[in-house]
C-alpha cells in the first residue's frame, strides 16, 4: 500500500543551510497492517506524515501510494489523491467549528462530489459507527476532546479511503478517551483499513500490530509488537 | 458554472458569512453607501435638470435682449454721453437686416399703482405685443392674451399675473370682465395667466395692455423700453446680438465701435452656462459615485484577505480533506461576488427609497427644487455589473491568497 525507499527530505534554513530531517527511510507498508511511527520530537516523524498524506513533497528517493508513484503532483492533483486514498487524524481536532458534527463528517464527500443525500447518509452511518449518532447536530465545542476525535475519524473513514493517517491522534486526550480512541483505530483496522498511526506514547504504540522507531532521520528498528504477532498479517 | 446553482455552494458562503456576521455587515454597509450615493446624486441631479428644463420650457432660450444706453464714443458731431432710445421703426429694420431673425418683440415698462376697489399694488405695467406669448409663454388660466384687435384699436384691457391676481382680488373671484384703475383709468380684465418660469427672461409679472394703448396712455410716442430678438434654432444668438447691435449703431448714428450705446442680455449665453453646470454636475456625480463604489469594494477585498487569513487554518483543513485549490479560490470569489451583489441591490433598493421621499417632499408644487428625481434603469444596471465585476476582481486578491499558503503550513497556523 505504501512503499517507500531511500527517502530524502531537506527543509531550508535561512539562505545556505539546510535541515536534513529524512535521511534515507525505506518503508514498506501492506494493506490492512495497523503501525505506528515512534520517535522523540525532531526525529522526523512528523515530516515522514506530512510526505506520506501527500502534505509535503520529497527531495529525493521513491514513494509509491497504491502502487502509483507519487511525483511532481501539482496542487490539484495531490488534493484528489488525498481525497481517494487519504484519511487524515490530527492530534487537535481540526473539524471546523461553525460546521455540526454531520456537516464536519460530510465535508471529504462534497469535495468528492457526491449529491447532498447521499453524503448525509454516509456521513450518518459513519457517525454511527463512532458511536455518535446522537451528537450529529451538535458543534464541535459541544462536545468532548475524545468524542471530537470521534468524529475526526469517522471524517477520515467517511470518503471510503486506503489509509488512514493518525498525526499523534490522542496527544491531547486523557488516558480514558485515549484508549477509547485506540480501540475505534483497532476496530477499524480489523476491518480491513490499513492505519498509519504517529505517536511517541509507549502505550499507544503497543497497541498498533508493528513499531518503527524513527532517530534523528533514519530508522533505528521495525519491530512486531506482541499483539501484533497474534494478527492475521505476520502469522 | 453549475457550482453557481449548487446549494451546497450557497450553504458554505451562508456558512463563513454567518460566522462574521458583524464584519460582513459592516461590510456590506460600505459597499451599499456607494452605490447608494451614486443613485440618489444622479436622481438629484436629474431632478434639478428637470426642473431647469420646466423653468426654461416656456422660455425661447435662445433669445437676446437689448436696450438703449449712453453713447461712449463721439461720432459725426455728436459728443459721447448721448442717450439712446430704441425705436419702433428698428424692429423692421433687424427683422429684415439681421440674418437668422426669428422673432423681435419689442417692449415698453413703467412702473404704476393698480386699483380694484379696496384693493390695490404697485407693479410693473408692460406695453406688449401679442408675439409675447410666442417667446414668454402665459400660461392663461381664465381668458386670452392681447390679441390684433386689441393693438389695432388701442383697447383700455389688461391681461393679469398671477401674482397681481391674488393681491387684487378675492380667492377664488372670476376676474374677466372686471375693471381695474391703472393711474385713474379703466382697463378690461381679459386674461389671467400663471407664471411659471423663473428669472433671466427680463422682468415679468405684473399687468400687460396693448403695446400701442402703452404708447398712448404714457406719451411714448415711437420709443421703445427694450427689444426682445430671438433666434431661429440652429442659428448662433451670438452672432446675432452681435449683427443686431451694429446695426442700430449704424441705424442711431453711433460710431460702428462703441460697445455702449446699446446694452445686450444673452440669454441663450446664460442657459449654456447652467446647463454647462449641470453637466459638469453630473460627471462629478459619476465620479464620486464610482470612487465610492471602487472604495467599498475594495473594503470588501480587505474583509476577506483578513477572514481568509483568519481562515488559514480551515483552508488547510479543507485541503487535507481533499479540496482541489480551484475550489477554495471560486468559493471565495463567490462569496465577494456575493457581498457585492447583495450590497449593491440593498443600496439601489434605498436609493430608490429616498428619491420616493425626495420626490413626494420637495418634487411638487409650483416651486418644487427637484423635479421627478429619477434614474435610468440601463444607468443603474450598468452601475450593478461594474460592482459585480469589480467585486469579482477584488476577490481574486483574496482567492489567491487563500491558496498560496501551502496546506502542510495551513495547518500548523493557529
Amino acid at each position: 500500500m505504501i512503499k517507500i525507499e531511500k527517502l530524502h527530505k531537506s527543509y531550508p534554513i535561512g539562505k545556505k543551510d539546510f535541515l536534513h530531517v529524512l535521511k534515507g527511510i525505506d518503508l514498506h507498508i501492506k494493506e490492512g497492517e495497523f503501525v505506528s511511527i515512534m520517535g522523540s520530537s525532531g526525529s522526523g516523524k512528523s515530516t515522514l506524515l506530512n510526505i506520506v498524506g501527500l502534505l509535503d513533497e520529497h527531495d529525493e528517493g521513491s514513494y509509491y501510494l497504491n502502487k502509483q508513484k507519487i511525483e511532481r503532483l501539482d496542487e490539484k492533483k495531490a488534493a484528489i489523491l488525498r481525497n481517494k486514498f487519504l484519511g487524515f487524524v490530527f492530534q487537535s481536532f481540526n473539524l471546523i467549528s461553525y460546521k455540526t458534527a454531520l456537516e464536519n463528517v460530510a465535508l471529504p464527500l462534497y469535495y468528492k462530489g457526491v449529491s447532498r443525500k447521499e453524503r448525509q447518509e454516509t456521513a450518518l452511518k459513519y457517525l454511527d459507527k463512532v458511536g455518535l449518532k446522537d451528537w450529529a447536530k451538535h458543534l464541535p465545542n459541544e462536545l468532548s476532546g475524545g468524542q471530537k476525535q470521534r468524529v475526526a475519524i469517522a471524517r477520515a473513514l467517511v470518503a471510503n479511503p486506503k489509509v488512514v493517517l493518525a498525526d499523534e491522534p490522542t496527544g491531547a486526550l486523557d488516558s480514558t478517551t485515549t484508549d477509547s480512541v485506540m480501540e475505534l483505530l483497532t476496530a477499524i483496522n480489523d476491518e480491513g483499513m490499513t492505519v498509519f498511526v504517529i505517536t511517541h506514547e509507549q502505550e499507544v504504540a503497543d497497541q498498533t500490530d508493528r513499531i518503527v522507531t524513527l532517530k534523528d532521520g533514519i530508522i533505528i528498528s521495525d519491530e512486531i509488537t506482541e499483539k501484533g504477532k497474534k494478527t492475521r498479517h505476520y502469522v | 458554472m453549475k457550482f453557481i446553482f449548487d446549494k451546497d455552494t450557497w450553504q458554505e458562503i451562508y456558512g463563513s458569512i454567518r460566522k462574521n456576521k458583524l464584519r460582513t455587515g459592516i461590510t456590506i454597509i460600505g459597499v451599499m453607501w456607494g452605490i447608494f450615493l451614486l443613485v440618489v446624486l444622479l436622481g438629484a441631479a436629474r431632478g434639478m435638470e428637470n426642473n431647469f428644463d420646466k423653468m426654461f420650457g416656456d422660455f425661447a432660450t435662445n433669445s437676446v435682449f437689448v436696450w438703449g444706453q449712453t453713447t461712449s464714443k463721439p461720432f459725426k458731431g455728436f459728443q459721447e454721453g448721448k442717450r439712446m432710445r430704441l425705436k419702433i421703426t428698428d424692429v423692421d429694420y433687424i427683422k429684415s437686416e439681421v440674418k437668422g431673425v426669428e422673432f423681435v418683440v419689442p417692449r415698453n415698462r413703467t412702473q404704476s399703482l393698480v386699483v380694484n376697489n379696496f384693493k390695490s399694488l404697485t407693479v410693473g405695467i408692460f406695453g406688449d405685443y401679442p408675439l409675447l406669448d410666442k417667446v414668454q409663454k402665459k400660461h392663461l388660466v381664465y381668458g386670452r392674451f392681447i390679441n390684433e384687435n386689441d393693438i389695432k384699436e388701442r383697447k383700455k384691457v389688461c391681461v393679469i399675473s398671477n401674482d397681481t391676481y391674488k393681491q387684487l382680488f378675492d380667492k377664488n373671484e372670476y376676474p374677466i370682465g372686471k375693471y381695474v384703475k391703472i393711474n385713474n383709468i379703466n382697463y378690461l380684465v381679459v386674461g389671467h395667466y400663471k407664471n411659471k418660469q423663473m428669472g433671466g427672461g427680463g422682468p415679468q409679472g405684473g399687468v400687460h395692455i396693448p403695446f400701442t394703448t402703452f404708447q398712448q396712455v404714457y406719451n411714448q410716442g415711437e420709443n421703445i423700453g427694450w427689444l426682445m430678438v430671438t433666434a431661429k434654432p440652429d442659428v448662433s444668438i451670438a452672432q446675432v446680438e452681435a449683427d443686431t447691435k451694429l446695426l442700430l449703431n449704424n441705424l442711431h448714428k453711433v460710431h460702428p465701435k462703441d460697445g455702449r450705446a446699446f446694452g445686450s442680455f444673452n440669454l441663450g449665453d446664460k442657459i449654456k452656462k447652467v446647463t454647462g453646470f449641470l453637466t459638469g454636475m453630473q460627471f462629478l456625480t459619476w465620479f464620486v459615485g464610482i470612487a465610492t463604489l471602487i472604495a467599498g469594494v475594495f473594503a470588501i477585498g480587505n474583509i476577506l484577505l483578513i477572514t481568509v487569513k483568519e481562515r488559514t487554518k480551515e483552508i488547510g483543513i479543507r485541503r487535507a480533506l481533499g479540496a482541489k485549490p480551484g475550489e477554495i479560490r471560486r468559493q471565495i470569489v463567490l462569496e465577494s461576488v456575493f457581498l457585492s451583489t447583495i450590497a449593491g441591490a440593498l443600496g439601489i433598493i434605498f436609493g430608490g427609497i429616498l428619491l420616493m421621499l425626495i420626490d413626494t417632499l420637495w418634487g411638487h408644487g409650483e416651486d418644487a427644487s427637484l423635479v421627478n428625481p429619477t434614474v435610468n434603469i440601463p444607468v443603474i444596471l450598468i452601475a450593478f455589473v461594474t460592482l459585480i465585476v469589480l467585486g469579482t476582481l477584488i476577490g481574486l486578491i483574496p482567492a489567491q491568497m487563500a491558496v498560496s499558503v501551502k496546506p502542510i503550513e495551513a495547518l500548523r497556523d493557529e
